[in-house]
């Protein structure tokens, strides 16, 4: 097999290909971004959380409506950005963390979404749900995430340097009368919106790895928060490109290939990142003059 | 004269207990003072209620005229996560945030004068190096060259120089009496009291109540301080309810 069929034949011969790649582009270009910026603001795992508590919603929808985009779409949002405001007003209302109401919160979503899909729907939903179908992606989800993707980099645009400042000096934010709370709402919404777009197509467990494993990896390789993002972003797109590859050729469900190909570039960054990493850590270079 | 903030009869605290226990007075517009006590003693406590972070439990704290942005800020270090991916160039250029707000650029004029802060504060060459790459008394440096920028007329400063080097603390000194000299007024959090002799006309002597308050060749007594040193911690669950001032 030459390089030519294996890389690149398999997207010219099939257009299913063709979408997911796409649809993976589009992912990477919004999750990069907001995944850097929820590990520098120490909540990689608000990420995770806020994954699950899609998930109610999204059942909901599809009990209503079955399996409509639009109505899963909306159903997934509202659940996230409910969970989202609930655990954020009562970490700035009550002394509790948000860490912790997150964690209340998200639980609550995510046994009430598995009792719905449970007594609603047959294992096959529920799998679609869970896991997602980038290889079915059509047009109108094709044109969500798209459209997801665009917002989340303008509406970035606009509150990054609120964000940043908020993150690392929020004090410095306060006493020059800069928008904290509105902010941190803004920026906990496009998680949600990222996290609905991802769902579609890998599914509401997997969505967030896209999120994640990228800006964790970016960790290594860059140490400023826009080529944190640029690397994030990257790495997202080409973990889509090659798990794509490996599920067409290895005939794997294409959600944990693209993952688990995230998940080897981080294992080799933590080994042999140019910065921070173990290599770096026990294979010392020699110390500089000054 | 005018002054910037007056208190009268003023109690701040927490949970009902007060921790700047009935101040009355006023800083002078243009005055620098400086703020001693012992730990717990409230100072921290005063500063919050000057900037309107805590609102106080009783009396009256007016700010005449003042607008949050006219006030800078140093808070104890505790909340700035230093590990943060960020210049020193980019963090000093925050102090132009009254300009450049949410999303407005940073213009050629203001990162000229971003530079000269740094170079004011010692730190010349230093913008592209990551904050992270920084030691305890370089960082002051750069938050005090962020003050710079932000050219307020009032300056509260919370144990600027606690944890810092004696060369650090004076190079950062002489920035706050310049600041004094261009008739800023400045509140400053302190510990050691040769320099306040030196460099501070006026003293708040603090002890959940105020000890004394005014010139500080009359306020640094040692009887003051030992006064000061016996009324400090002195939290009781089960204190009574208050039956001085305004309520």
């Amino acid at each position: 097999m030459d390089v030519h069929a294996a890389l690149i034949q398999p997207f010219v011969e099939f257009e299913f290909m063709r979408r997911a790649l796409v649809a993976c582009l589009a992912l990477s270009v919004g999750c990069g971004p907001v995944g850097v910026l929820l590990v520098l603001r120490r909540m990689s795992l608000v990420g995770d959380a806020l994954s699950h508590a899609v998930l109610p919603g999204a059942a909901i929808g599809f009990m209503i409506a079955g399996l409509s985009l639009v109505v899963m779409s909306l159903g997934g949002l509202v659940a996230g950005l409910v969970v989202a405001i609930l655990s954020g007003l009562v970490a700035r209302v009550t002394p509790q963390r948000e860490d912790a109401s997150f964690a209340a919160f998200y639980l609550i979503s995510l046994a009430l979404g598995v009792l719905i899909v449970a007594t609603h729907g047959s294992n096959v939903d529920l799998m679609h749900v869970l896991f997602g179908t980038i290889l079915a992606v059509d047009d109108a989800s094709l044109l969500l995430v798209v459209s997801i993707a665009t917002l989340t980099l303008f509406t970035l645009a606009v509150v990054g340097r609120a964000l940043i400042v908020e993150c690392f000096d929020p004090g410095f934010l306060r006493a020059v009368g800069g928008p904290g709370a509105v902010v941190h709402f803004v920026f906990l919404t496009l998680v949600v919106l990222n996290l609905v777009a991802g769902f579609h197509a890998l599914g509401t467990l997997m969505a967030v790895g896209l999120m994640m494993l990228p800006a964790a990896v970016a960790r290594f390789w860059a140490d400023e928060v826009a080529t944190l993002a640029a690397t994030s972003s990257a790495v997202a797109f080409a973990s889509g490109y090659a798990g794509l590859l490996l599920s067409y050729h290895a005939d794997l469900p294409s959600g944990p290939a693209i993952i688990l190909v995230a998940g080897g570039v981080y294992i080799v960054s933590v080994v042999a990142g140019p910065r921070g990493s173990l290599w770096a850590k026990f294979m010392p270079r020699r110390h500089l003059e000054a | 004269m005018t002054a910037v903030f007056s208190l009268s009869d003023v109690t701040l605290g927490y949970d009902r207990h007060p921790a700047v226990h009935h101040l009355t007075g006023s800083f002078a517009t243009g005055s620098l003072t400086a703020v001693v006590g012992p730990n717990g003693s409230g100072k921290s406590t005063l500063l919050k209620g000057l900037i309107g972070r805590l609102a106080p439990l009783d009396g009256r704290l007016e700010r005449n005229g003042l607008r949050q942005s006219d006030i800078a800020y140093l808070p104890q270090q505790a909340e700035i996560d230093r590990s943060f991916p960020i210049s020193v160039m980019d963090t000093v250029l925050l102090g132009h945030w009254r300009t450049i707000g949410l999303f407005r650029p940073v213009t050629r004029a203001q990162r000229r004068q971003a530079e000269e802060a740094l170079l004011a504060v010692g730190l010349d060459g230093f913008g592209r190096r990551p904050i992270a790459s920084l030691s305890a008394g370089q960082f002051q440096r750069v938050l005090f060259a962020r003050m710079l920028l932000q050219n307020c007329p009032v300056i509260l400063l919370d144990e600027p120089f606690t944890a810092i080097d004696a060369k650090t603390s004076a190079d950062l000194l002489r920035v706050v009496v310049g600041w004094h000299g261009e008739g800023r007024t400045v509140v400053a959090v302190l510990h050691d009291l040769d320099q306040v002799r030196e460099n501070f006309p006026d003293t708040l002597v603090m002890a959940r109540a105020p000890v004394a308050w005014g010139a500080t060749g009359e306020v640094l007594r040692a009887e003051h301080l030992f006064r000061a040193r016996q009324m400090a911690e002195q939290w009781d669950d089960r204190a009574p309810v208050c039956r001085r001032g305004s309520r």
